[in-house]
């Protein structure tokens, strides 16, 4: 490790792979699990009169993925935030 | 006024903004021409990513697809959404911590090598270039067929707007155009969609017309009296092995598209660059819910409309060497009279046919290809959706310029990625490290110029692997830049000599697989998995070698480790990591 890199350095990028983690785990169980994997048992429950495995994967796994990003972001700022590593003028 | 003129107009208001912001935005130095001076707000960078990202492919091609394709459609629409999920949390803070120009740029300082360099400029160039070309045909198409101009004659039009707009305001001209874009094809795209829902199912918006109205139902049920399986059903064209493949090459291919990543060089912080990847799948996702309702309310339309219709017995007077025109009515069944006018256009264009094979003079639409009486290209369907609904022509003309702006602005910005590569990655940091500030923009512009000269070439002589090369651009970026630039910033362990060895295993094995499969009829022994997915594998490949050479071989230098560690901290605003000088 380069001496530059502090323990605080090292808890925010710790800090930062497990978000990722987390949400890479739940764009995976959406788009490859309900999609793909599990489309044939998901499609005999019925959603709004469309199968649902059906709906996943042309509708439901896009509107996941917003979710996940927007998320991301938000975290990001809060572990930005905890970890002192704010940036100024960005953002929305 | 005829859609003819309300086309004129549209092209041409549109076009003329696109000149004017061009012209406002032209710039004089090198980190404004390939990067805009990384100056972009978030929410303008968002919209510009999302016309970067949403192609002609997208646009014209892509609910036409999944029209025909039914449930398997969604590998494009996952495909291409998802892929965007790792770029959001992958890549894109990352690549704008390091603050280069390119992607090449970051494999070669990353990697400390011109070798893997130039191996990712080649990549870039040959992933863009295929690209380049399908957006020529998108061109092609809409000229043809909305204004009756010859195919070459318009992608020379396209050609020479692109052309001014990216070499008068390089990166920066292109990020503005391609906010007005987002703009015209959003609008363009929404609007036929919108009212088609709200005609066949009473709800304006698409996307829950398409999931409460029941009409999927009647779709299913209508598939399955033509002798079609059901819309929904799962699996039809291709295995699951396969469709999960294909996803897992489009999501990783797409990740890797150099023309993607570098839109998030553009923005003033890293924070910046997550809220971009945020405004951006909100303006991707608005297009990509909305075109599998499209997909099914043009199908749905389609069939109603052309399966129990009277054919007239003779074909329209043709001259030589045009295609057979063929005229349509149907009597409802309160005895309403129906003509099929729109049918005409698109016969002409051949991309539309009618063969009444019983001689009936009734149009049958059906599975079996010895009774089936109509041909309709995929390329059509969101095209002709607003005709077949009989919506107002300038609706029509509307959507003639929506697409003509997602051909565009994609082509605009793989112009750069193409241009960039070679004036920055080969020129500057290769022949002419020594070369100033004006000279850099200069060869810039220059590569720009060829780089639309070539695009042209293609677009004039479109080649006839079109489809097939598409494959290839996403297999290779997928085999090749996505396991090197994820490892390269998650790793600070990989060398050089693995990300050499992992780039190469990688394009090789899944060069030959889609070589052999589509021009030497080689089975699919990798368990049957077809071209469009083996990108999956060869980048599977390409992390294996890539860590397993990396552990035997020496840990890359000092400097690098620290590039790689202070990457991954995004507290220095601006520019953290001056590798060279010679901007601002």
């Amino acid at each position: 490790m380069s001496k530059n890199v502090t323990e605080e350095d090292r808890q925010y990028w710790t800090a930062n792979k497990k978000l990722i983690t987390i949400l890479l785990f739940i764009w995976a169980f959406v788009s490859y699990g309900c999609g793909i994997l599990f489309v044939e048992p998901l499609n005999n429950i019925q959603f709004f009169g469309v199968p649902f495995g059906f709906w996943m994967a042309q509708q439901g796994s896009i509107y996941v993925f917003i979710i996940l990003i927007m998320v991301y972001a938000k975290r990001m700022d809060t572990i930005d935030h905890r970890f002192h590593k704010d940036e100024e003028g960005a953002g929305e | 006024m005829t859609t003819e003129y309300w086309t004129y107009l549209f092209i041409f208001l549109t076009f003329g903004t696109y000149i004017y912001i061009g012209w406002r935005a032209r710039v004089k130095e090198s980190a404004g021409f390939y990067i805009a001076g990384q100056g972009i707000p978030a929410i303008a960078n968002g919209a510009a990513t999302a016309a970067d990202w949403m192609s002609a492919a997208s646009f014209i091609s892509m609910a036409g697809l999944i029209s025909f394709m039914g449930y398997d459609g969604a590998v494009y629409l996952m495909g291409w959404t998802g892929g965007y999920v790792l770029l959001a949390l992958l890549f894109a803070p990352y690549l704008r911590k390091f603050g280069q120009y390119t992607v090449p740029d970051f494999v070669g300082t990353r990697y400390y090598s011109d070798v893997a360099r130039i191996v990712a400029v080649i990549c870039a160039i040959f992933v863009s270039i295929t690209y380049v070309a399908g957006q020529m045909r998108g061109v092609g198409i809409v000229f043809s067929r909305f204004l009756n101009v010859d195919v070459g004659t318009g992608v020379v039009i396209g050609m020479v707007i692109v052309a001014f707009f990216a070499v008068i305001g390089g990166m920066k001209g292109i990020t503005w155009t391609q906010v007005a874009q987002y703009g015209v094809l959003i609008v363009a795209f929404m609007i036929p969609a919108v009212t088609i829902a709200l005609k066949l199912t009473g709800n304006p918006i698409p996307q829950i017309a398409f999931t409460t109205s029941g009409i999927v139902e009647s779709l299913n049920q209508i598939q399955v009296d033509l002798g079609f399986t059901e819309y929904t059903q799962p699996f039809q064209g291709k295995e699951m092995i396969d469709i999960f493949c294909i996803t897992v090459a489009l999501m990783v291919g797409t990740a890797g598209l150099p023309h993607v990543i570098v839109r998030f060089y553009t923005v003033p912080n890293v924070r910046a660059a997550r809220y971009s990847a945020v405004w951006a799948i909100i303006f991707i996702a608005l297009l990509y819910t909305t075109a599998p309702a499209l997909a099914a309310f043009a199908r749905y339309n389609l069939i109603t409309s052309i399966h129990g219709s009277s054919i007239s017995t003779t074909a329209e007077q043709v001259a030589e060497g045009e295609n057979e025109v063929y005229t349509l009515s149907k009597t409802t069944e309160n005895g309403e009279e129906l003509n099929f006018d729109w049918t005409q256009g698109w016969q002409k264009t051949g991309l539309l046919t009618f063969e009444d094979k019983n001689g009936d003079g009734i149009i049958h639409l059906a599975k079996d290809e010895s009774i089936n009486e109509v041909y309709i290209d995929r390329d059509i369907i969101v095209l002709s959706t607003p005709e077949v609904a009989g919506l107002a022509p300038w609706v029509i003309a509307l959507v003639a310029a929506g697409g003509l702006a997602a051909a565009l602005s994609t082509a605009a910005g793989l112009l750069l990625v193409i241009s960039s590569s070679l004036a920055h990655d080969i020129y500057f940091r290769m022949v002419n490290p020594k070369a100033d500030e004006a000279k850099r923009v200069a060869v810039g512009r220059i590569m720009v110029l060829a780089a639309v000269l070539v695009a042209g070439y293609f677009g004039i002589n479109p080649p006839g692997f079109v489809g097939q090369v598409v494959a290839f651009a996403f297999g290779l970026a997928a085999s090749s830049f996505f396991p090197i630039i994820l490892l390269g910033i998650f790793s600070t362990r990989v060398n050089r000599e693995g990300a050499i060895a992992g780039m190469l295993v990688g394009l090789l094995f899944t060069a030959g697989y889609i070589v052999g499969e589509k021009y030497f009829g080689m089975p699919r022994w990798c368990f049957d998995i077809s071209s469009e997915g083996i990108g999956a594998i060869g980048m599977l490949l390409n992390f294996a070698v890539i860590l397993c050479v990396s552990a035997v071989t020496p840990p890359p230098p000092q400097e690098v480790k620290d590039v790689v560690e202070s990457l991954r901290l995004p507290d220095h605003p601006g520019r953290a990591i001056v590798l060279d000088e010679g901007h601002e």
